[in-house]
């Protein structure tokens, strides 16, 4: 997928650092309480399950379904022109995590709720990496 | 017999609404009070109340209370749950009134976010509203802007559990567009049918342009009163017989089915018991609809239909003019102004007052009103009557 200059690129804050430094390197970095055991995402300082201060780094699977997405026809940002129509989907990480993401690897009317996908990471520049998600094959 | 009042509405103030520029929001909202003191036969010095709705360019801040030219205020504060932010002030204004603190609340939602230059998506959720920082950039890096997208995923799923298509959506953008043709006040006045529907433009497949709420400029004021004082003013009083709100939690756990179940459910069981009544005794609806597939979810979790059974339930045109449950009758906010829940709360008033003119459905004793904010996040239920009940 080809990067337009002016397409945004994220600026990891303290806080986030872990997670696009296991981009960075290739693993889908997220948050585990060692409380009651259970994975969040997006990053915050204690976990939303149990509200213990006992969450730590750890690389998941990169392995989920597809739990719904949707087909972008409006360029809300010029870096996205050449790219509509894109999807932007959620995955259900088998941790028991939802994430937004872009599914990649396969024309979106192919798309289908429930297919198996993985992590792929998709280096931007600047040094910052961004998890993708593709069809599981095979 | 329903429960009795909790609190009385007895002004309602509607600007023009649409494509009026050069003017702020905090003006638009002094035209609403205005015209909502006039409608009540109430003088600016008898407003000890002010709840102002949060919008999302937040230009309608405390300060506000100054540029209005209010005084002496005992209650007055700046509000968010997003679009369903107009049914929480109305819980608390007749809260409030209940407890002494204020007898005469002034509730406000003002926004002027059109400029001649943008187009309305532009105007509302441009790229100025996502910063890159952290996490946060991580929506903009995969294109995730707006609300559209959210909604968009949501009935993309509804449709793949259930099999709801886009003829239902659709059967639901043309029956409100059937009820703006009505209203005076609608921005929309052009018969759209099912055809025209399926030819708007793809916003976020599954949804097309006239799935999608209009973006206005303009401001609604609604003045509430104690049941007592509401008897002599000049407006026959609209009772607030039930409410209730419910945010259901985190949309990132899969252990929740965020975009097909909604604080709707829990929110409106508990409206529903607080005025003694059930569904069986609304004469109309006015569900907050930012997209069609809202109308729908909030059908099924008011128990109307069961879950899944929105697009059937509402297919055979139960909801436009001459149906069987007629809902959002002065357009909504897909074919009528976009006030976020003051857009509901505005035709439910009219509704119950007897004063909706062509578009006046025949049962007004009861009149259901839904909020809703973030991607089905937040969610709030009224229930509004022309009787005190009790």
């Amino acid at each position: 997928m080809s990067q337009s200059a002016t397409k945004p690129v994220p600026v990891p804050d303290e806080a986030s650092t872990p997670f696009f430094d296991g981009a960075r390197e290739g693993r889908l970095m997220l948050q585990h309480c060692a409380g009651c055991e259970k994975w969040s995402f997006p990053v915050r300082e204690r976990c939303p399950h149990c509200m213990g201060a006992k969450l730590a780094w750890r690389a998941a699977s990169g392995r989920g379904t597809l739990y719904t997405f949707a087909v972008m026809h409006q360029v809300m940002n010029p870096g996205f022109a050449a790219d509509v129509p894109y999807n932007v989907s959620q995955i259900d990480l088998d941790e028991g995590v939802r994430m937004v993401c872009n599914i990649i690897g396969l024309a979106n009317d192919q798309l289908r709720i429930g297919m198996a996908v993985e992590a792929v990471f998709e280096d931007l520049g600047d040094g910052v990496s961004i998890p993708k998600f593709r069809p599981v094959t095979g | 017999m329903a429960n009795t009042s909790k609190g009385a509405i007895v002004g309602l103030g509607v600007t023009p609404m649409g494509r009026i520029y050069g003017r702020r929001a905090v003006d638009f909202a002094a035209e609403a009070i205005a015209l909502a003191l006039e409608d009540a036969g109430l003088q600016k010095s008898d407003v000890d109340g002010l709840l102002i709705n949060a919008n999302i360019p937040n230009d309608m801040l405390p300060g506000a209370q100054m540029t209005l030219g209010l005084e002496n205020l005992t209650l007055m504060n700046v509000m968010s749950a997003y679009g369903s932010t107009g049914g929480s002030m109305m819980q608390y204004a007749c809260m409030a009134i209940r407890e002494g603190l204020a007898n005469t609340v002034v509730l406000v939602y003002a926004d002027a976010p059109l400029t001649p230059s943008r187009g309305a998506g532009q105007s509302y959720a441009g790229p100025h509203r996502f910063p890159l920082g952290g996490m946060t950039g991580l929506k903009a890096a995969y294109g995730d802007f707006g609300a559209n997208l959210g909604y968009a995923m949501a009935a993309q799923r509804h449709m793949h559990l259930y099999g709801t298509t886009e003829d239902h959506l659709g059967t639901i953008a043309v029956g409100q567009r059937q009820w703006a043709v009505l209203s005076p006040w609608a921005q929309m006045k052009a018969p759209m049918t099912m055809a025209d529907h399926h030819a708007s433009r793809w916003i976020a497949e599954p949804l097309r342009l006239f799935d999608c709420c209009l973006v206005s400029n303009g401001a609604v004021a609604i003045i509430v009163t104690s049941v007592e004082r509401a008897r002599d003013l000049k407006q026959p009083p609209v009772h607030v017989l039930g409410y209730a709100q419910c945010a259901p939690g985190d949309n990132a756990s899969t252990a929740r089915h965020p975009g097909v179940e909604t604080g709707a459910k829990r929110s409106g069981e508990a409206a529903f018991r607080m005025a003694g009544i059930t569904r069986a005794d609304i004469g109309s609806c006015q569900l907050y609809d930012c997209y069609t597939y809202t109308v729908l979810v909030t059908l099924e979790d008011y128990g109307f239909c069961a879950k899944g059974e929105g697009g059937p339930f509402v297919a055979d045109g139960k909801l436009g003019p001459g149906g069987a449950l007629p809902t959002n009758t002065g357009g909504g906010q897909l074919s009528g102004y976009y006030m976020w829940s003051f857009t509901p709360m505005s035709e439910a008033i009219v509704q119950a007052r007897g004063q909706g003119g062509a578009r006046q459905v025949a049962n007004n004793d009861f009149t259901l009103v839904s909020g809703n904010g973030g991607i089905l996040n937040y969610h709030s239920t009224l229930i509004f009557s022309p009787h005190a009940g009790g």
